[in-house]
């Protein structure tokens, strides 16, 4: 959420620095999801590319993050050149990355033994400007700390996505912190896509824009990647709220 | 010696030339279970075992083999090594143990190699060489990790041959009624200084690490290697990484000569106190990118201690392998791939190259086997895992047991309970049946994995299975597992 500052001036100021940096970034390539909706709602019309955009998971998901990583997997999938992926917990499975798009052909896994080296490899992987995209899982992400991100984003037109990841529920508050990060997203799963026989519909996620520089925060819902890493509205969603269509839906085999 | 090699089971003794007598020098395992020992005279050894294989010792063949272990060595290890003749190799590990998984993992590793090649062979590591030494030799079975600062405990209790002292020495300190170093470093030290020398002193010195003892580090000729003697010692680390680059452009250019690019350089700094200190920088491909290399060396300088001043630097390229240049197709169209080898190397001397890699699939419906890890590097061949059953995007290291209520055979639960928290299914998927790979291990002849994906109220989906396929027992245990989160 944009903190207010309790000084109107200083509000004012704000607003106004940020319209001009804005401004700057909207003149730089940007990733759109293809989906109006939500492109709609982000200056430029997409993600831009050198920036940094931080994504965490809601409730459980903030531990395990395993939504939000599919999420970011499906950003880097629709980028072209090789994806780094800093990790300090080895158990993601690529596998499902595959599945979203994001080819074990692309992807150059670090382990990194403490948060520091994690931090310091997914800059120096934003500074290179080779990449496709940089994903960092990161658990503490300082405003300094971001700034340099995103300041290398910048400089390499590189896209750096840190996912939030904590070990504990407690630490997921830190999440309100501001950063440097461009757009600040949460990903929650929801009851899957019903299906007319039992089994599991295609995921769905509750997707929260909580920042948005120079745009609105806003929640969306959407069904998970595809296998071309895309996102997409749900058809029941577009004519109106789906909630009470799920409520009576419940197939298990 | 091939086919004309004697059958290992018969005993066997090197005989070499001591002053004018014949004696063993050196026996193998059958022989030494006969009764035969170093030091004794040829004939009698012959005498005491019948259909004893006698050959003569080769000191040189053996120094030379000892010398190619040592390169061996330092193309793998560390940047520091020598040999140690007759029998040891001294390894200078400082900041190189991480890159190998720990002071354990690299000496249990080094000894399982030299196992693997035929040599039994026990490791110590600890502060000082005489320590390490001495510990390999008197204390490792087979490997040995003496702490920090725990070296002059370790040496108290070690016998006096463990010192690298003449045998002269080491019997006439036993007839004196010395049985450790320790009885030895408690005396006072000019009597003994008197009567056996300086050597004495000097050893337990350089073993308890209060003088300086340095390591003549390998260098053969076959490896290409540039040096800079300096008129005056310097220090600064701006200085040190000017000349560093004016190395590295020398080596870039000697290689080229040969059409070779470096896989892994070393830097040696020799300070005036004549110890080393080293930079060892690895690379993903052979390279003999100048801007490149000297960045991989430079990262690095804030290691380096030069004390009162380095004399000389030698950039060495301890790897290397043909680099021939090549001419690349552009199409102009598509925008080609950029190189990223420059970035993996910065990462990979930064974390250790163990830990940058990529995944590659295996053909294998276990889901921790389908997986393994290969150099970021490897050329991509476009292989990916069939994609018709949904897979987690975390897999949890070990499957943990849940509990479950759940109809047999094929119905996926009702509800289940993980780490604390009951949830109830919603909605499933499954089985996936994946089968026990008996080729690999006999225990997995009948095993059975049904694997379910399931959905509980609030939408998260788990990845569970059930060890075993309901109905027969000797499947599997019929338990349940939660292996896996999707996102």
């Amino acid at each position: 959420m944009r903190d207010h500052a309790v000084n109107p001036v200083i509000a004012e100021l704000r607003e106004r620095i940020e319209r001009l940096e804005g401004g700057a970034i909207r003149t730089r390539a940007v990733l759109p999801f293809g989906v109006s909706v939500i492109d709609g709602r982000l200056p430029g019309g997409g993600l831009v590319l050198g920036a940094l955009h931080e994504v965490a998971g809601g409730g459980n998901g903030a531990i395990d993050g395993a939504a939000a990583a599919l999420f970011a997997a499906g950003i880097a999938a629709r980028t072209n050149g090789k994806v780094l992926w800093c990790m300090t917990r080895a158990d993601l499975f690529a596998p499902a990355l595959a599945q979203v798009g994001l080819l074990p052909g692309r992807v150059i896994y670090v382990e990194a033994g403490d948060e520091k080296t994690l931090f310091s490899c997914v800059e120096e992987g934003l500074r290179h400007g080779g990449l496709g995209a940089v994903v960092g899982e990161l658990a503490r992400l300082s405003m300094t700390a971001s700034r340099r991100l995103q300041l290398a984003a910048e400089g390499s037109g590189t896209i750096g996505i840190a996912i939030r990841r904590w070990r504990r529920q407690t630490e997921a508050s830190d999440f309100g912190q501001p950063t440097a990060s461009v757009t600040r997203w949460r990903v929650s799963v929801l009851p899957s896509t019903p299906l007319p026989v039992p089994g599991v519909g295609r995921a769905r996620w509750l997707l929260e824009l909580i920042r948005a520089r120079a745009g609105e925060s806003a929640d969306f819902e959407v069904e998970a990647c595809d296998a071309k890493g895309r996102i997409a509205l749900p058809s029941d969603v577009v004519d109106g709220s789906p909630q009470k269509e799920i409520g009576r839906r419940f197939a298990s085999a | 010696m091939g086919d004309a090699s004697p059958p290992p089971e018969a005993p066997l003794v090197l005989i070499g030339r001591q002053q004018r007598r014949r004696s063993v020098v050196a026996v193998d395992r059958a022989a030494q279970a006969a009764g035969l020992r170093v030091g004794m005279p040829a004939t009698k050894a012959q005498a005491l075992v019948s259909g004893l294989v006698v050959m003569d010792a080769n000191p040189a063949a053996d120094l030379e083999a000892l010398e190619r272990l040592a390169l061996w060595a330092l193309q793998r290890y560390a940047p520091i090594v020598a040999a140690d003749p007759p029998d040891g190799l001294v390894i200078d590990t400082t900041g190189a143990d991480h890159l190998h998984g720990g002071e354990e993992l690299m000496l249990s590793g080094m000894v399982n190699r030299f196992f693997h090649s035929g040599i039994t062979a026990r490791a110590a590591v600890a502060d000082t060489l005489g320590a390490a030494h001495a510990g390999a030799r008197f204390r490792a079975a087979p490997t040995l990790v003496v702490p920090p600062d725990g070296h002059a405990s370790l040496l108290h209790g070690l016998p006096i041959a463990a010192l690298r002292l003449d045998n002269a020495v080491t019997d006439a300190l036993r007839v004196l009624g010395f049985k450790t170093i320790g009885d030895v470093a408690s005396q006072p030290r000019a009597p003994l200084a008197l009567r056996f020398g300086p050597e004495l002193g000097r050893r337990i010195d350089q073993a308890m690490g209060r003088v300086a003892e340095p390591i003549d580090p390998l260098r053969t000729p076959d490896l290409i290697e540039v040096r800079r003697a300096f008129g005056e010692p310097i220090g600064a680390a701006e200085t040190i990484a000017r000349y560093t680059a004016r190395l590295v452009d020398q080596l870039c250019r000697a290689l080229e000569e040969k059409a070779l690019g470096a896989r892994r350089v070393d830097l040696l700094f020799q300070r005036v106190d004549n110890s080393y200190q080293a930079i060892r920088a690895g690379t993903a491909t052979p390279v003999r990118d100048v801007k490149g290399l000297t960045r991989l060396l430079t990262d690095r300088i804030e290691t380096i201690d030069p004390g009162f001043g380095i004399e000389i630097m030698s950039l060495t390229a301890t790897i290397a392998e043909p680099l021939v240049a090549r001419q690349v197709i552009s199409s102009l169209v598509e925008e080609p791939e950029a190189d990223v080898s420059g970035l993996i190397d910065i990462i990979g001397n930064r974390i250790g190259e163990r830990r940058l890699y990529r995944v590659a699939p295996v053909a294998s419906d276990v889901p921790e086997r389908s997986v393994t890890r290969v150099a970021p590097m490897t050329a991509d061949n476009g292989e990916t895992w069939p994609s018709h059953w949904p897979r987690p995007t975390r897999l949890l290291p070990h499957p943990e047991p849940i509990e479950t209520i759940a109809l047999l055979p094929d119905h996926p639960p009702v509800n289940f309970t993980w780490r604390g928290v009951r949830r109830r299914v919603r909605r499933a998927d499954g089985p996936e049946r994946v089968f026990g790979e008996w080729w690999k291990r006999d225990a997995e002849l009948a095993a059975v994995r049904d694997y379910f994906q399931v959905e509980d109220d609030a939408g998260e989906r788990y990845w569970i299975f059930r060890a075993g396929d309901g109905e027969h027992g000797e499947t599997g245990s019929q338990k349940w597992f939660l292996h896996g989160i999707f996102g």
